[in-house]
């Protein structure tokens, strides 16, 4: 099947994601954002009253570790269907050491990119890398059940980590949800699963002259 | 007259005013060269504040339950020491539960607003309605002293006998204790009487007896005489300089702010980028481009 179509208005669609992909990644999404809620509230005083979305911080501390839970799987899924399509390549090294004209919307000064840039795969290597380390972490400080196989100090370590590396996922997903407001028709990619032939041209023009030459997307 | 609110000088995850009127420093002080092992302290502890122990398991130690619990907030902890200057073998007992720190760790690491307070005599106390059980306390403490409770979730600690203090009484475990090795009163009171109880085992050939008020942690509400106050580990592990950790430090302090600061500007970045760049959009002539390269090919 091809993934390139065109309205009977003479408008390109590029597919870029299928049904299940896009169900994957929303399930993501979504318990990310419950675990960023839930975890702010017992990482700052300010946050504490987002507690009450989850009905007060007994639930907070007993519902956070099972959002990670689903995120982990989840991401999973993720993972294996795209780690390979996020493999660095060299044209990605000249796109990420160019952040003057990429942040001043001229990316037609720099090499073609296939299916996902240089910020796209730092993303998608930022989130794995970070989500490991909270899984770890996650598991170290999850006393309800694992409070006996690990010391006071391994605790206290890994409740410092589990923080930082919040933080650093949340400034990352900040970045990720920016990105897709900023470049305009990146959000119907994640929703009806299509982009106009236009965006795949401006900003994956490799992957898009590899799917009207007839190669299969990664 | 009860402790209320306006006794508070810290309160978890959040602040109060300073007390118009400060209560007067309390402190139980503990001889450990007076203790016999009875287990009345124990014994009173669970009388009064209504708790029960699970019936345990004998090991073969004297030492019952094995550590504390969400139950037991007090513990005598029994230590054998073969003294090498006089050959003598040595049971030490020590009556182990919060020390109420003037510094307290597990407040600094709380994150409910509330849960744990600290009053203006100096008692730590944790409040159970506002307690979420996530265990912060535990790795706040420096003296391994809060249990979460399996049954509700919720962390618990020897109290001081707050309710009994504030109605002028002392600790239960102090009410209990047959040879008065653990005392209650004033803290200063409390020193001085410690200094006799020093001088005296001095007298009797114990040179390095001394007072345990740890500053690192700004000094106790609970403290120890020691007969070999030197070496406080022999008491089955009594840390010798203890504090709060510098991860603890670390985690509460700057890298509270400095998390929040990363997120602020994350988002700030956002909103000055797109004022100043606008929004990027795919032109007329990229669509154009994409219709040529697709039609090329059929």
């Amino acid at each position: 099947m091809s993934q390139i179509a065109k309205t009977p208005d003479g408008v390109v669609e590029v597919h870029r994601y299928r049904t299940a992909e896009r169900l994957n990644h929303w399930v993501v999404a979504v318990s990310f954002v419950l675990l960023v809620l839930s975890g702010l509230a017992i990482y700052h005083p300010a946050f504490f009253f987002l507690g009450g979305l989850f009905g007060g911080g007994q639930n907070v501390r007993a519902i956070h570790p099972w959002f990670g839970v689903v995120l982990c799987v989840s991401f999973l899924g993720m993972f294996f269907r795209f780690w390979k399509a996020n493999l660095i390549n060299r044209n990605d090294l000249v796109w990420m050491s160019s952040p003057a004209a990429v942040l001043s919307d001229h990316e037609e000064t720099l090499p073609e990119i296939g299916k996902y840039n240089g910020g796209q795969k730092g993303i998608f290597w930022s989130m794995t890398i970070l989500l490991i380390a909270l899984l770890c972490t996650g598991l170290i400080i999850w006393d309800q059940y694992f409070a006996a196989y690990t010391t006071i100090d391994a605790k206290r370590v890994a409740v410092l980590g589990h923080s930082f590396a919040g933080i650093a996922i949340i400034c990352v997903w900040i970045i990720h949800v920016y990105a897709a407001i900023w470049v305009r028709g990146t959000m119907q990619a994640m929703t009806k699963g299509t982009v106009t032939g236009g965006w795949a041209w401006k900003h994956h023009r490799r992957w898009l002259r590899d799917l009207a030459g007839g190669k299969p997307s990664a | 007259m009860a402790l209320t609110s306006a006794d508070l000088i810290r309160r978890s995850a959040s602040s109060v005013p300073a007390p118009t009127n400060k209560l007067t420093g309390v402190a139980k002080l503990i001889d450990t060269s007076k203790c016999i092992g009875c287990k009345a302290c124990q014994s009173a502890c669970l009388e009064w504040n209504d708790l029960r122990e699970e019936v345990g398991v004998n090991v073969g130690a004297y030492q019952n339950p094995h550590d504390l619990t969400a139950n037991s907030w007090t513990l005598m902890r029994f230590s054998e020491w073969e003294n090498p200057q006089s050959g003598n073998l040595e049971w030490l007992i020590r009556k182990d539960g919060c020390m109420h720190c003037a510094d307290p760790g597990c407040l600094k690491a709380c994150p409910a607003p509330g849960a744990i307070v600290q009053y203006s005599n100096g008692i730590v106390d944790f409040n159970h309605d506002a307690c979420i059980g996530c265990g912060y306390c535990i790795k706040g403490c420096p003296f391994n002293i809060p249990r979460i409770s399996r049954v509700d979730n919720k962390a618990y600690k020897c109290t001081l006998c707050s309710d009994r203090v504030s109605a002028g009484q002392g600790p239960a475990c102090a009410k209990a204790c047959p040879t008065q090795a653990i005392v209650f009163g004033t803290k200063d009171d409390m020193k001085k009487h410690a200094d006799k109880r020093i001088a005296d085992l001095k007298s009797r050939g114990f040179d390095k007896a001394g007072l345990y008020d740890p500053q690192g942690v700004g000094g106790t509400h609970v403290m120890y005489v020691l007969h070999h106050a030197d070496q406080p580990q022999l008491y089955a592990g009594l840390a010798s300089n203890p504090k709060i950790s510098a991860i603890v430090e670390w985690w509460k302090g700057l890298g509270k702010y400095a998390g929040l600061a990363a997120m602020g500007l994350a988002v700030a970045s956002g909103f000055i980028h797109h004022l100043v760049v606008g929004a990027n959009r795919a032109s007329r002539q990229d669509e154009d481009n994409a219709r040529k390269l697709t039609e090329d090919r059929n």
